[in-house]
């Protein structure tokens, strides 16, 4: 009869009732406890790893796609590239194709101020320049979204380009490897392009400004046609196309489907994530591991709060708990009590989490991403993960209320009663 | 029947030691009523507390129905504290957040009652201490009186073999105390056995053997 199971309707029935009739205000503060534990070990770790999936997203928005065709390692632009392209714009599962080339180069800015004045510091750098065709290139990306300065290419536009913020001073964060911002660079002024030793003065028609890792941020972009005679490319081969798919459609199946065409002789066929820069994946391991690391920093600290709420509850309540010793309740279904209790800190802390979190936080940052220097942050909080943070926030809660009231439980009943030390 | 047999409790603070019972004999047949009293620290308490199996005497033995409960488990003595014996105490000992009615519900719970039927028989409990009116009152919205009627509901509803009381009347008023009284005698008619300590020889009087103890020990019986 004194069984495991009245031990538990027993200590049920106890901290239901001291649950109820506890302080409101002293259960509102441990519930926001647990409800800011909850956001710690979930909203810090998805943010974190929202920022890595923030670059990823801005690679697919911008520059890859859902997937990605670019030249074989062993070639230097997609050979029979209008045949691709024409074979992939005809499959039902593409909304939309842009194709562009793409070299590198070096480009000057002030070269007509500092004519003949050796003491004026160059104001050149390397550069990755992309041609486009600025409608598609709209439809693709939104590209004229991002101009901050000037506006975008037109059809008819000759002799123009439109810069990444790092390239220009004033948006860039200091000078990278084979990257030093131009000074003094604003739409309208003059820009000198060199590539494969042929030079073009061109005008800045626009600035592109955008997070620092994203794509748009890196590239100079000018007309198709224009890079197209600059690089010296004879024939219409382009270097990339970009592909976007109709929502539902699965990139990597796509690429199946393009490498089972042949697309796979002429070009390499690469999903966004598998085209995303190396290393991104790795920074995306580490900063969810900083964010589990910072969680778990926010998991003690609960669990210590709960230890001590519980400790002081069965410490004040010792005499009570020596009287029901005294008239024969367990000392299991005493603690058994303390473990409900920390239960329902801990269940409630969590389901409060869980309605901001996938109530308010997902949607609304995701409409509005954090937009910081190196990425427009979401949250990334998959259901299961956050399964497993609320199982880790209940067990720590429960040991955490387990310990303290076994340690009042365990002291001597006639001493409990007694006040005795 | 309760047999007390040479029992020794010694306490230890540090390096002294102080004998409260000195050889306490006592037998307590069923259907009694017994008061325990002398003058403060006689150990009057303290026999109480090893009778009841909430203490362990230093030496000696306790026969519950024959049989040697310091020879127990813990988990054995907590049973027979639950369903042989019934408990009142001197602050009434009433969980503050349980009303009255759960408060006398608790351990029959304990004993595997179901909480309805837990219910209707603390309900009954309550009615016999005359207490039936307010079942779902918190102890803070009850007087002291009142407490110690829910203390001895709780203690009577599952019919317990010996009621044990240590000072049930020292924190109330005359009048309350005196109800507490009734209660016990009204206890005791029905066949309850009861061992009750008390430094009141008003109410000493009501039971029908005194034990009086002196520097722990029994000077008459």
């Amino acid at each position: 009869m004194n069984s495991l199971f009245t031990d538990i309707r027993v200590g049920w029935y106890l901290a239901l009732r001291q649950v109820r009739r506890a302080s409101k205000w002293t259960t509102t503060l441990i519930v926001f406890v647990m409800v800011l534990t909850f956001l710690d070990l979930v909203v810090v770790t998805g943010v974190l790893v929202g920022l890595i999936d923030g670059i990823t997203n801005l690679y697919r928005t911008q520059e890859t796609g859902d997937v990605i065709l670019t030249a074989l390692d062993n070639k230097n632009y997609i050979e029979n590239s209008a045949q691709v392209a024409a074979l992939i714009k005809g499959l039902p599962q593409v909304e939309t194709v842009t194709e562009r080339y793409s070299s590198g180069g070096t480009i000057e800015a002030n070269y007509q101020e500092s004519a003949g004045d050796l003491n004026t510091k160059t104001n050149e750098t390397g550069a990755s320049f992309v041609g486009i065709d600025p409608n598609t290139e709209q439809a693709f990306g939104k590209l004229a979204g991002y101009v901050k300065e000037g506006s975008y290419l037109s059809e008819n536009d000759y002799d123009a380009v439109l810069l990444g913020s790092l390239y220009v001073d004033r948006y860039s964060f200091g000078k990278m490897p084979s990257l030093t911002p131009l000074e003094n660079v604003y739409p309208g002024s003059k820009v000198r392009v060199t590539i494969n030793g042929n030079v073009r003065e061109m005008t800045v028609r626009g600035i592109l400004v955008s997070t620092a890792n994203s794509p748009i941020a890196q590239r100079i972009y000018m007309p198709a046609d224009e890079l197209r005679l600059l690089m010296g490319r004879t024939d219409n081969n382009v270097d990339e196309i970009a592909i976007l798919l109709k929502p539902g459609a699965d990139s990597g199946v796509f690429r199946d489907t393009l490498l089972r065409s042949g697309v796979g002789d002429v070009a390499k066929v690469q999903t966004f994530d598998e085209a995303i820069p190396n290393g991104v994946g790795e920074v995306k391991d580490t900063f969810a591991q900083i964010g589990n690391a910072i969680g778990s920093v926010g998991l003690v600290v609960a669990s210590i709060t709960i230890f001590i709420v519980i400790f002081i509850n069965a410490l004040t309540r010792r005499k009570f708990i020596g009287i029901l010793k005294g008239i024969g309740v367990t000392g299991r279904a005493i603690e058994v009590s303390y473990v409900f209790q920390s239960l329902f800190y801990a269940v409630i802390g969590s389901g409060v989490g869980l309605l901001v979190l996938y109530g308010f936080l997902v949607p609304y940052v995701s409409a509005h991403p954090i937009v910081l220097p190196i990425s427009a942050a979401i949250i990334v909080a998959p259901v299961l993960d956050t399964t497993v943070r609320i199982a880790l926030i209940v067990i720590a809660t429960v040991i955490a209320g387990y310990i303290p009231s076994r340690m009042i439980v365990r002291k001597n009943t006639l001493d409990s009663i007694l006040g005795r030390n | 029947m309760i047999e007390a047999k040479n029992i020794i409790k010694t306490f230890k603070n540090g390096p002294i030691e102080t004998q409260v019972l000195k050889g306490i004999d006592l037998i307590v047949n069923d259907g009694e009523f017994i008061a325990i009293m002398g003058r403060s620290g006689a150990g009057k308490s303290t026999l109480m507390y090893q009778m009841s199996l909430l203490d362990h005497p230093t030496s000696g033995a306790i026969y519950i129905d024959g049989k040697d409960a310091t020879a127990l488990t813990s988990h054995e003595r907590s049973r027979l504290r639950l369903v042989t014996f019934g408990y009142v105490f001197q602050d009434y000992a009433l969980l503050p957040e349980l009303t009255a009615l759960e408060n006398v519900v608790v351990p029959l719970l304990m004993q595997g009652m179901s909480e309805k039927d837990a219910a209707a028989r603390a309900l009954r409990a309550l009615q016999r201490v005359g207490l039936h009116e307010r079942p779902g009152n918190l102890p803070s919205q009850l007087s002291g009186g009142e407490q110690q009627r829910v203390s001895i509901a709780r203690a009577i509803a599952h019919e317990p073999t010996v009621l044990f009381a240590d000072e049930p009347t020292a924190n109330l008023d005359r009048e309350s105390s005196d109800a507490i009284m009734e209660i016990f005698k009204e206890l005791h008619g029905r066949g309850q056995t009861i061992i009750m300590v008390t430094h009141e020889d008003e109410y000493g009087t009501l039971a029908n053997r005194i034990i009086r103890l002196d520097d722990g020990r029994i000077v008459s019986s």
